[in-house]
């Protein structure tokens, strides 16, 4: 979006607007926060809550640390407290906060202390979240207020830099949104001086606690960094809502004034540093952040472990709040310098490189790279750090491939089978073609085996080599210096091909598993994308999504009210039938996924994701892998959720498709009403009006008629009184096909006598029309319903009665066509009007406007649904020789039902 | 005279129906109810029923079977359904026959004289039917054309028994099949419709449009015999 710097963005404002929407229906979230443990966190929440409810707030204690402080217990008297939840957990019993029991209370506000605490995940009952800020974010939902403590070293962006100061890396983290979007956080600050002075008085924690935490922790320049951390941190948000209310801060600032940085990380061990480094670069000057990695040719020979360390980086950087992409290109710093200028970037961040030694010296590092093309734009190179700090969360991997002992056998044979070659070719060869043998077996050995095996072969071929043919032969012995280096040369020849044949075959797999995804997405979105239907939608999805996962999976969509159905559609292969619709429902509710292998109710069987729309969910994919394990893997993970994405692309293009179709529909109805009215004002008030009028005539006292008179206007009465008749029950008629009312009541009829009864019906309207009926004495009877077959042929004559002028020549003749038979009603009148036939079927349409000839054009339209509904079709054509044809086909055989 | 009663809610229609039949000479009783039009029945002994199905207290095809119990006189239903299924369930009921509303005059006032005649005529056969140039001796199984004699089958005989039983009324087509082929062939509708056309080539002037068999589309069939013809 270019969008000029005065303007406000258009999607800002809406965002904005809907933040608004949102904020007003969830609950209030204040933090008390603070530098470090002790400083009065708790204490002055529960004042503040005291205070509260003696100002009639509606506000409960729903769960509070203790700590065992005399102080703080004191405080919780008098305060309505949820009853805590026992969970037990390896034979013990923790008390942990009772999510259900404090959304059934639904108080005003409730207090939940230590924000970042994570629950028991294999405790009992099990948690339905992972961690307790979910807990409180759902309370949030539900529109109840929430007050909550928390450290700064908590905060997922400080997480390293708090790791750096004290040396203990926190487990516990949330993510900076909470942080970012609590209504209110109050700085509870506290003096280190102070702070120490409780904690030696044992204010802080229970005597026997102290000794460990302090000593490590409680050092007076760790809490003199961690409380500068934290006033930074409240300072900056106090600073941005500062600016938010003041207006719109991103639109206050030209738009090139404004700062967007692009972070650049390879899947290393300084990536995740280096986007928190990013975050926090983006908060101080209030930019726009994207992190990219940059897929390059070099990078296809990554294990899978760094490349699932490369999902979870771009996750990571997305729960801060950057825009993350994936490029691919021949060179890192092309791709990033090419992308930088399409997004207006104005800095790019980038770590140093890890090589060192000869390889820096070969080639230029991606950073250098930069700095020397990059022109006009702020280049930051992030310096390495040690990263012997305990690296968190074990990224759940494969287990590392079980080491092939057997190639390392067959790695051995190739040297003994050439040390076998080479002593029968001993006596008649020089050496040096005997070395030439054992570079053969070493190639083989790196084709065949591995890098691992073929490395052994170089290094047994040396031997074998060196203990076998070098005199002094059979001693490792070497009497000439020169075979020094045909041993060297040997060796590094064969680790080098080793190397390379490894490197071809790393880089064939990932491609062809690369590959191999892009298609199974592919087959699925195409297969999506020509598929109308939710129903078969369904199925595609499952079943795609059951083949590409090994496992068993199912979509399900919510009815009328929003709650979510069990699938109701056949069965089809894959498809999951224990579907636990009450986690789906959550999932549904709160657009998150659940379920196994994510923080809320890890412990189903089954994983749920959310089938996120642009405008709403829309329903939920459950998956039950075989292989639990697999699904854990974060490249599996992102390729899962890039299926649900697809699926519910496609059942959203469904979705608009029908309503599209609804309106439609809707708008037509709508026109249709407006001109029934109009036509039916008209065509019913003409006949009533010469019915009035003869009528009063007749009824006139004053008047003298003579006897031809009177009968002349009784004739007209009735003349016009069929003719409303007539108009009424084609009304009603179709009327009744549109509300879906009429079933065909089929029998065996003949054509003779559907004919003969609608001309009996029309008796006396032809006046001087001649009309002719030539049906064939062999032709077979239809399977119809003949009182509505009958309305067909009586409107077509009626119509060609009164859209010709007298004398005009009408017939109906008829024929076998297949399986049907065919029926022409013609006249030799003046033809068909002008423009397209086909719209003369459709509903209050006349042939001529502003021809006066009754009936309010319904008649076409009744006989286009009576031959449809028989599975018929007809047309009008201009009749050879002259005049109009309309023709139309019966069925000769029962209809399947 | 003849006493013709009246079942019917509207007053506008009872008026012009009893304008219409006191000017044939026909007595007319009303009643606006379907309970008034069962005690009137039993009370004054009508010689025909004219019944509306749309009552305000209950259907009127109650009213038919409630009739049909104690007395055989014929009942013509008159009403705004028009709907074959509705007019198959007044005649199952026990109607003898069925206007659809808006009648015209004509129509309406052949039923009634065909209605009449039949109870006038009490079990008895008409002795001749007569077509426009063809005549059949239901008795003695004959018929004569205008070229000599026509051969019917016995079938075809049958056919015409059973709508010479209600003649000027709507036999229904299950009816029909029940009385001239027996209960077995009751469902054989493709039969009875070639029956029909040959029976209308055999007798009819002009068997395209024909004057005698009439087909009630969806119901069944009519035959109409001289008198009945509505003037046209």
């Amino acid at each position: 979006m270019s969008a000029p710097g005065e303007r406000p963005d258009p999607d800002a404002l809406l965002a904005g607007v809907q933040r608004a929407q949102a904020r007003a229906r969830r609950g209030r979230l204040r933090v008390f926060f603070g530098a470090s443990a002790g400083v009065g966190k708790t204490y002055s929440m529960l004042e503040a809550a005291r205070a509260a409810r003696a100002g009639g707030t509606d506000i409960v204690a729903g769960y509070v640390e203790p700590h065992g402080r005399v102080e703080t217990e004191r405080l919780l008297e008098g305060l309505e407290q949820l009853p805590t939840l026992e969970v037990r957990y390896r034979g013990i019993t923790r008390h942990e906060f009772d999510l259900d029991a404090a959304l059934v209370r639904a108080p005003g506000i409730v207090l939940v202390d230590e924000l970042a605490h994570t629950n028991i995940a294999e405790g009992e009952p099990r948690p339905r979240h992972a961690k307790r800020w979910q807990d409180v974010e759902e309370l949030l939902d539900a529109g109840i207020g929430v007050w909550t403590t928390l450290n700064v070293q908590h905060l997922e962006s400080l997480n390293d830099v708090v790791a750096g100061i004290t040396g203990i890396r926190q487990q516990e983290t949330i993510p900076d949104r909470i942080f970012d979007e609590a209504d209110e956080v109050e700085l509870i600050d506290l003096p280190p001086d102070d702070l120490l002075a409780r904690l030696k008085a044992g204010k802080v924690y229970a005597s026997e606690q102290v000794g460990t935490a302090s000593e490590r922790f409680f050092r007076k320049p760790n809490l003199l960094a961690l409380r500068e951390l934290a006033l930074r941190r409240t300072a900056d948000r106090v600073d941005a809502a500062a600016q938010e209310f003041a207006g719109d801060a991103h639109s206050s600032k030209p738009w090139l004034a404004r700062d967007r940085f692009l972070i650049a990380v390879a899947p290393d061990d300084q990536a995740e540093r280096l986007v928190r480094v990013g975050k926090r670069f983006a908060d101080a000057l209030d930019a726009e952040w994207l992190v990219v990695s940059v897929e390059t040719p070099a990078e296809l020979k990554l294990s899978e472990s760094e490349r699932n360390r490369r999902i979870d980086v771009l996750r990571l950087a997305e729960s801060l709040g950057a825009a993350t992409v994936t490029l691919g290109g021949p060179s890192a710093a092309e791709v990033l310098i090419e992308y930088a200028r399409l997004r207006n970037v104005t800095r790019i961040v980038v770590g140093e490189a890890k090589r060192g030694g000869i390889r820096a010296w070969l080639r230029r590092s991606t950073a250098t790279e930069l700095v020397r093309r990059g022109a006009g734009f702020d280049i930051s190179v992030i310096a390495r750090r040690d990263t012997r700090l305990p690296r968190r969360r074990a990224v759940p991997t494969s287990s590392p491939a079980a080491v092939r002992w057997d190639r390392y056998g067959a790695a051995l044979l190739i040297s003994a089978i050439c040390t076998g070659v080479a002593a029968l070719m001993y006596p008649y060869f020089e050496l040096t073609n005997l070395v030439m043998v054992y570079l053969l077996g070493a190639t083989v050995a790196a084709a065949r085996l591995g890098r691992g095996p073929a490395s052994l072969t170089a290094v047994a071929n040396v031997a074998a080599f060196d203990f076998c043919f070098v005199p002094p032969r059979f001693t490792f012995a070497v009497s000439e210096a020169q075979y020094v280096v045909t041993f060297a040369v040997m060796l590094v020849m064969a680790l080098v091909i080793a190397n390379l044949v490894a490197n071809v075959r790393a880089q064939t797999r990932v491609a062809a598993a690369r590959e191999r995804r892009t298609s199974l997405l592919y087959a699925m979105s195409r297969e999506l994308a020509a598929t109308p239907g939710f129903g078969k939608l369904a199925r595609i999805a499952v079943k795609h999504v059951a083949e590409t996962f090994a496992s068993r999976a199912v979509v399900l969509m919510p009815d009328g009210g929003g709650h979510l159905r069990h699938w109701d559609g056949e069965p089809v292969a894959g498809l999951l039938q224990s579907a636990d619709l009450s986690v789906a429902q959550w999932v549904f509710d709160h657009g998150r996924p659940a379920g196994f292998g994510t923080d809320t109710l890890p412990a189903a069987p089954a994983q749920y994701l959310p089938l996120t729309g642009t405008r709403r969910t829309l329903g939920v994919l459950a998956v039950r892998p075989t292989h639990r394990r697999r699904l854990l893997l974060p490249e599996q993970r992102h390729l899962l959720e890039t299926f649900a994405g697809q699926i519910a692309l496609a059942i959203e293009r469904a979705q608009l498709a029908e309503e599209a179709e609804r309106a439609r529909i809707a708008m037509e109805a709508e026109s249709m009403r407006s001109t029934l009215l109009a036509s039916i004002s008209h065509d019913l008030r003409t006949p009533l009006a010469v019915i009035a009028g003869a009528s009063s005539a007749l009824n006139d006292p004053t008047l003298t008629l003579d006897p031809a008179a009177r009968s002349q206007l009784a004739r007209s009465i009735d003349g016009k009184a069929q003719e409303m008749s007539e108009l009424i029950s084609n009304l009603l008629d179709l009327m009744r096909f549109e509300a879906g009312e009429v079933r065909l009541r089929c029998d065996w009829e003949t054509l003779d006598d559907l004919v003969g009864t609608a001309l009996a019906r029309l008796d006396g309207r032809f006046g001087d029309r001649p009309t002719d009926v030539l049906l064939p004495s062999d032709l077979p009877p239809v399977y119809v319903d003949a009182p509505l077959v009958i309305q067909v042929l009586v409107n077509l004559l009626d119509n060609a009665i009164k859209h010709t002028p007298p004398a005009t020549r009408i017939e109906v003749c008829a024929g076998v066509d297949g399986e049907a038979v065919r029926v022409a009603v013609d006249d030799n009148g003046p033809g068909l009007p002008p423009g397209d036939p086909e719209e003369l079927f459709a509903k209050f349409k006349r042939g001529r406007e502003e021809s006066n000839a009754g009936g309010a054009g319904l008649g076409l339209a009744i006989c286009r649904a009576v031959v449809n509904a028989h599975g018929g079709q007809i047309t009008a054509t201009p009749r050879p020789g002259g005049g109009a044809r309309f023709l139309f086909t019966l069925p000769t055989r029962k209809a399947a039902p | 005279m003849f006493l013709v009663l009246i079942v019917e809610d509207d007053a506008g229609i009872r008026g012009v129906l009893a304008t219409l039949l006191t000017s044939q000479e026909y007595r007319v009783v009303a009643a606006e109810s379907a309970a008034r039009g069962v005690i009137e029945a039993r009370n004054h002994r009508p010689d025909l029923v004219i019944v509306d199905l749309g009552l305000p207290d209950c259907d009127g095809l109650s009213v038919i079977g409630e009739i049909r119990r104690h007395s055989p006189v014929p009942i013509l239903v008159l009403s705004a359904r028009t709907a074959e299924t509705d007019k198959i369930a007044a005649l199952d009921a026990g109607a003898d026959d069925y206007v659809s509303k808006p009648f015209s005059t004509p129509e309406l006032m052949a039923r009634v004289r065909a209605a009449l005649r039949r109870k006038a005529r009490g079990g008895e056969r008409l002795p001749l039917l007569r077509f426009a140039e063809v005549h059949v001796d239901l008795e003695a199984r004959t018929a004569q054309g205008p070229g000599g004699p026509l051969h019917l089958t016995p079938l075809e005989f049958r056919v015409l028994d059973c709508l010479e039983r209600h003649a000027g009324m709507i036999v229904t087509q299950a009816q029909l099949l029940r009385e001239a082929w027996g209960p077995e062939r009751a469902g054989d509708s493709r039969g009875l419709r070639s029956y029909i056309k040959t029976l209308r080539q055999k007798l009819e002037p002009d068997p395209r449009q024909p004057r005698y068999l009439i087909t009630e589309p969806g119901v069944g069939y009519r035959l109409l015999v001289e008198e009945d013809w509505r003037p046209s």
